[in-house]
């Protein structure tokens, strides 16, 4: 088993979710002009994911899961709603978001005059909905360790997205070929910054892992 | 747009709906959508193939639902009513692959779920389906569709052919393991071609040759 911490660290560096499995670039190209507009997506994806990923994680478990309707009695035991789980995850998604938005709004106008814009734009954020199906595929075994998960992402993200900010406003001052200004550009930086993050690959994770680094790179290669 | 009652069914507007995203207007590479599941597919040619056509079912019945309910579909609350039609269709495909594809459905694993967050299609549904007929809207699904096949296609060639030296499972360059065909003159996979960061380098310089060819797409920074 992995511990806690583990997954936290795994989260944020090897499986960071911009240079691992690419989710949420749409948002991570748009929105990534300046600094100070990716600090507030950044923000606020780790808000809702930290959000939404318990939240689908007790109904993964409660409701979805094969045999997660035991509570409910014996004859529950056999249903199996897992194909539910997409329209499931996505409404729940969808409605914080919209939840959220609302309450910031009530309660903490300054945080909304930062996030406000942003957060409609995260409910069609594949880092979201890929949080809570990754969640799903993998089987955490505690609400603690998905949170973990979420907030390690989150955090993931949000490096991801300051750091490119802060290298394309930088890079306005240099001379890129034409042809590659702007979006080009952007794409090979975010290979090159993917490929240093690799090297967090190297990190030994736990008590049992500390001889399958190789097979870790196998199965990232899969991926 | 108003179209006349009697256009023909592939008058040239409609033709330009197809072939636009397939260069000029290239989902990916122009419009900037899509790219989250676009490139973390494309490691193997067979399932890039896969995933396009799963993408190009789901946008084109999509945006037909969306264009027939385009009317009804109160505007405060469309991204959910978007969501809900793509979330269907998105299960629909999942049951399919994993039924008839069991392996590759695997392989894909959450990015056939993540088409659902897929930006080409939220982003067909506002810009084109809310405010078009379902004619043209299933012709612009097909176009955009094919405009992300292609370069999912083209992408995963290159990572295919040069990281595991094979197209489609079938061996190019000889076989890697009894060291014959190529191998045996020192020739070798490069290994960093299945890695992640590639699949961004590529579509990079997929970009580069684009604009270069059409410098009417350069941007200013």
């Amino acid at each position: 088993m992995e511990s806690t911490l583990d997954i936290f660290v795994k989260a944020i560096f090897s499986e960071n979710m911009i240079f691992a499995y690419f989710l949420g670039m749409c948002s991570y190209l748009a929105v990534s002009k300046t600094v100070k507009t990716a600090v507030g997506l950044g923000a606020a994806v780790i808000f809702v994911l930290v959000v939404t990923v318990p939240v689908n994680y007790l109904l993964e478990n409660y409701l979805l899961k094969e045999g997660a309707l035991a509570w409910l009695g014996d004859e529950y035991k056999e249903i199996d709603l897992s194909f539910l789980s997409f329209i499931m995850f996505i409404a729940v998604v969808a409605s914080i978001v919209q939840l959220v938005e609302m309450l910031v709004e009530k309660f903490a106008p300054a945080l909304y005059g930062a996030l406000g814009i942003f957060l409609p734009l995260i409910a069609v954020n594949c880092s979201i909905l890929g949080g809570a199906l990754f969640m799903q595929e993998r089987q955490y075994s505690t609400i603690l360790d998905a949170t973990a998960f979420s907030l390690g992402s989150g955090i993931g993200w949000f490096i991801a997205i300051v750091a490119i900010a802060a290298i394309r406003e930088k890079i306005r001052y240099s001379k890129v070929p034409p042809p590659l200004r702007g979006l080009g550009i952007t794409f090979i930086i975010t290979g090159l910054m993917g490929m240093a993050f690799m090297s967090f690959m190297g990190i030994k994770y736990g008590k049992e892992e500390p001889k399958s680094d190789s097979a870790k790179i196998e199965k990232t290669n899969k991926k | 747009m108003s179209k006349e009652p009697k256009e023909p069914l592939f008058s040239k507007k409609n033709k330009k709906l197809v072939t636009e995203p397939l260069a000029d207007n290239n989902p990916i590479t122009v419009q900037v959508l899509g790219i989250c599941s676009a490139l973390a597919i494309t490691v193997q040619v067979n399932q890039a193939i896969v995933m396009s056509l799963s993408v190009l079912f789901v946008m084109m019945v999509g945006n037909v639902v969306i264009s027939l309910l385009r009317n009804l579909i109160p505007s405060r609350i469309r991204i959910i009513v978007q969501l809900v039609v793509v979330a269907a269709l998105v299960i629909v495909v999942n049951e399919v692959l994993a039924a008839y594809m069991p392996d590759i459905s695997e392989k894909l694993s959450v990015f056939v779920g993540l088409i659902i967050t897929n930006c080409i299609i939220m982003g067909r549904f506002e810009a084109f389906a809310m405010a078009n007929k379902p004619w043209p809207s299933l012709i612009d699904g097909f176009g955009n569709a094919m405009g992300y096949a292609i370069l999912l296609i083209i992408v995963s060639v290159f990572r295919e052919l040069f990281g595991s030296g094979t197209l489609m499972g079938f061996q190019i360059f000889g076989d890697y393991i009894a060291g014959d065909g190529l191998y045996q003159y020192g020739y070798a996979n490069n290994n960093l071609m299945i890695l992640p960061p590639m699949a961004l380098i590529i579509v990079g310089v997929i970009i580069w040759v684009q604009r270069a060819k059409n410098p009417a797409l350069i941007e200013e920074h």
